[in-house]
């Protein structure tokens, strides 16, 4: 376990070192800070101070052995636009994006398995035919639409009056489809409490739970019908493998065969997918949070792209690096619990 | 299917709404705001941008404002008097005090205007001013370097700070008063200005309030806004979402494609503003003979139709331009008009001898102006019509300037808008031939010269008579205007919206400051 641990921190290391190098290589490409710090008719030569000044003048070694000896003290140095630390701003972003992702995976776990395990034991019923149609729609549509159309619905509101509205059933219908809209459509509200540290929550009050519900959602449909065609076909398959077939002819009951003999071997591929693509959730914040201006780690980015922030683009590639290194470690300790024969340390059993 | 989905969606959402939301109660006199962007610091003197100078509006009070016609209306400075060609002498305006309690004297001016004249991004536009002088607590004395029409234009970027409050040192022995780009200044993150606005929080990139000044000078005004809540929105469709849905009380930057939906909106209403700046293209001379030819640059003019542009491209959302200076400018040329004409042009492209054309290249941005890679994809087809094959490239702002700055394309879009709000500015940045002494030409990517225009421009400059002096800003617009020193399109329009009940309309401006401290919201 402890080698398994000092082995995954050396991965971390490795991860940042390769980021840091490839984020620095690409600066050039992301444009020119200056242009975006100074008012247009400024002067070159005050550009020029300014970019001796923030040492982007140097050559990209002398650059990067200078970002490197201050990174490993923890300095990652100076964001352009936050003036303060990048660390330090992507702390404060944090709390944000990792509520977003929490909300979307409870939200995809508590509907992928009930859905999932459902279709694999009913295969035929109308029901499950209506959530593997609708799943493939919501594989296919991005998540942006999505997110526009959930705030075109419950934000804004939609009229219908497609029916007649003369007659009692037209109207009634028109008013059935037809929606108020009055969730919140942007940011975090402003009834957010107070945790620790950098981190407000939008958990512990209704307001807020109100702000982090449409967001959540368009997040979670980027992966919930993926997991829910995942766990369907891994319960089909187990539901063939000789053990249940045992287990029914023991005569237990159905329930106990499905949910604890049968699901517990599904969620083993589960569990792996689950912890990488909750890793790929925290890129997606970027087009989630741009959408409804959630003020996470994702918006963060995208403006720190758009305006050549390099030390916070940097930082941020490398924060996210870590976070695949270590949603990747936790994956793997769980499923060495989940599955007592998986030794860790991938040393022969 | 859909029709499940929409069902389902229906449900869920009758469910959600009838059943715990509470209405949104804002009270009658909080204005939730959704800009584009957030103030980028606290230090007004840190950069020059729109956004700074909406700021500036808010926390501070300039000299003297302009008004929705190009006048100067007092605010801090109730009188001046232009004593000789160099001199001028303002009255201040008494019982006025900062948002730290200090009262506002003529001392503050004076040290605002050396620390423009230290700023980065001002020192060249203060650069005509020698000095400022406190006569006594309620009268300065500014004396320029030589005679100076455009004092007042620079009296509203002028927005005095409380100099007292920015003296001394911090505790990690820093000046106070120092303007540190992109750095952690004390003036970056402390304010104390007199404006109608006092900022309370701030958390940059999410959100900034302010509360009404309780002791603001201007009792007279009918504004009642009493706080301010601004969320910034960068993006186009959730800026408009906001205002939908209700969420936000007043957003900027309306997009063109959204124009028709707020309109036809019952519960918001649009304002749209003639903007002031100028969209046009530059063709550069160094790379392409044939544009030093005259009547190869007529017939690019000529070719393009910016009154389709604006008028289908843009949606109305623009108003043609035949030349730098917008109505209201001294120096706007009411004769000067679009001249599309493709038979001329084709005449004129025959005549200098490109009958059969040219190949060219061409860059534009793709998020910085309204429109602006569509606008460019336009002129480059109406191009063809003349024989003169385009070869586009657009990229995102951050990569633009400086690819822009190595001048290696033929053809190249820019926006202008003229910090002094006056049209010689245009000139000299756009127009004049180039010269890396005194910076002029900066953005003359075309390389274009015409000694005739500058020398009349910059006559201009030092002429104090404003009658004689916009006759002969008018006289170089006509000359440019006939040796096409830059191909004009349009002047991007502004556009605001807000909810039923805030009357944005009065306090709305061509120059794309609110004064957000005169607004009125009666529901």
């Amino acid at each position: 376990m402890i080698a398994f641990l000092i082995k995954r921190l050396m991965h971390a290391v490795l991860v940042m070192f390769v980021i840091s190098v490839l984020a620095f290589a690409i600066q050039d490409n992301l444009g020119d800070p200056i242009q975006q710090m100074v008012g247009q008719s400024v002067p070159e030569s005050e550009r020029d101070a300014l970019r001796e000044r923030l040492g982007l003048n140097d050559p990209f070694i002398v650059q990067y052995v200078r970002f490197a000896k201050n990174a490993v003290q923890g300095d990652f140095g100076y964001s352009y636009f936050y003036r303060e630390p990048a660390l330090g701003v992507i702390a404060r972003h944090l709390p944000a994006t990792l509520e977003l992702v929490f909300a979307a995976t409870l939200i995809i776990v508590l509907l992928s398995v009930p859905i999932g395990v459902y279709s694999a034991i009913k295969p035929r019923s109308i029901i499950s035919r209506f959530f593997m149609g609708a799943s493939i729609i919501g594989i296919s549509i991005p998540v942006f639409l999505t997110a526009i159309v959930l705030i075109q619905i419950f934000s804004i509101g939609i009229t219908v009056s497609i029916f007649p509205e003369s007659t009692s059933w037209g109207a009634w219908l028109n008013g059935f489809f037809s929606t108020q809209g009055s969730m919140p459509s942007f940011g975090r509200g402003y009834d957010l409490v107070h945790v620790i540290g950098h981190w407000d929550t939008n958990l512990a009050s209704w307001n807020g739970l109100k702000h982090l519900v449409l967001p959540a959602i368009s997040l979670a449909s980027i992966m919930l019908p993926l997991f829910i065609r995942l766990i369907r076909a891994e319960m089909m398959e187990v539901l063939q493998s000789e053990y249940v077939k045992y287990a029914r002819a023991k005569g237990i009951s159905m329930r106990r065969v499905y949910f604890v003999h049968a699901l517990k071997n599904t969620m083993l591929p589960v569990i792996t997918v689950g912890g990488v693509q909750i890793g790929t959730m925290v890129a997606y914040t970027i087009l989630t949070e741009t959408v409804f201006q959630w003020p996470g780690m994702g918006l963060m980015f995208l403006d720190a792209i758009n305006r050549a922030d390099i030390p916070l683009i940097v930082a941020y590639l490398m924060i996210v690096g870590v976070i695949f290194v270590v949603t990747n470690t936790i994956v793997d300790l769980i499923y060495g619990f989940v599955n007592p024969t998986v030794k860790l340390t991938g040393k022969p059993a | 299917m859909t029709l499940k989905k929409t069902l389902l969606a229906s449900i869920i959402g009758a469910t959600v709404a009838g059943g715990a939301m509470l209405p949104l109660t804002a009270s009658a006199e909080t204005l939730r705001i959704g800009y584009s962007a957030d103030p980028e610091t606290l230090d007004i003197h840190e950069q020059l941008s729109g956004g700074m100078l909406r700021f500036s509006h808010l926390a501070f009070d300039p000299l003297v404002r302009w008004t929705k016609d190009f006048d100067f209306e007092p605010r801090l400075a109730t009188e001046w008097e232009q004593t000789d060609d160099t001199h001028m002498r303002m009255t201040l305006r008494e019982g006025v005090t900062f948002h730290s309690g200090n009262e506002f004297t003529a001392k503050d001016v004076v040290w605002t205007i050396e620390r423009l004249k230290e700023s980065p991004d001002y020192k060249a536009i203060f650069e005509p001013i020698a000095s400022a002088e406190a006569i006594d607590d309620y009268t300065v004395e500014i004396t320029t370097t030589e005679p100076y029409p455009l004092m007042l234009n620079l009296a509203t970027y002028i927005f005095p700070m409380d100099s007292q409050f920015y003296t001394g040192e911090t505790d990690n022995g820093n000046d106070k008063a120092e303007i540190v780009k992109a750095g952690n200044s004390f003036a970056s993150r402390n304010i104390s200005g007199t404006g109608p606005f006092r900022l309370t929080d701030r958390r940059q990139g999410v959100r900034v309030d302010f509360e009404r000044f309780e002791d603001y000078w201007d009792t007279e005004t009918e504004g009642n806004v009493s706080s301010i809540v601004l969320t910034p929105i960068s993006e186009n469709a959730s800026r408009v979402a906001a205002l939908l849905s209700g969420g936000v009380d007043f957003i900027d930057a309306v997009p063109p494609n959204d124009l028709e939906r707020i309109r036809e909106s019952g519960d918001v209403k649009l304002v749209e503003v003639p903007g002031t700046r100028i969209i046009g293209f530059q063709l550069n001379q160094e790379k392409v003979e044939a544009f030093q030819d005259v009547r190869v640059r007529q017939a690019v003019d000529l070719a393009i139709n910016q009154e389709g542009i604006a008028d289908r491209l843009m949606r109305g959302f623009a108003t043609p331009a035949g030349q730098f200076s917008p109505e209201g400018y001294s120096g706007h040329n009411p004769d000067l008009v679009p001249r599309y004409n493709l038979e001329r042009a084709q005449e004129l492209m025959a005549e200098a001898g490109y009958e059969d054309g040219f190949t060219v290249d061409m860059i534009a941005p793709n998020n910085r102006y309204v429109n602006d890679a569509q606008i460019a994809q336009a002129v480059a087809n109406m191009l063809s019509r003349i024989n003169i094959k385009v070869n586009l490239r657009t990229m995102p702002l951050a990569q633009y300037w400086p690819e822009y700055d190595t001048r290696q394309s033929d053809i190249a879009m820019i926006g202008w808008h003229a910090d002094t709000e006056d049209s010689a500015n245009f000139f000299q940045y756009l127009s004049f031939c180039i010269d890396d002494e005194t910076g002029a030409g900066q953005y003359n990517y075309g390389n274009y010269c015409n000694e005739e225009i500058d020398a009349l421009v910059t006559e201009a400059d030092s002429v104090t008579n404003l009658d004689r002096r916009n006759e002969m800003l008018r006289e170089a617009e006509a000359m440019l205007y006939e040796d096409v020193g830059f191909v004009m399109l349009h002047w991007q329009n502004l556009a605001y919206a807000a909810a039923n009940g805030v009357e944005i309309e009065p306090v709305v401006n061509a120059l794309d400051f609110p004064y957000l401290g005169d607004l009125v919201i009666s529901r």
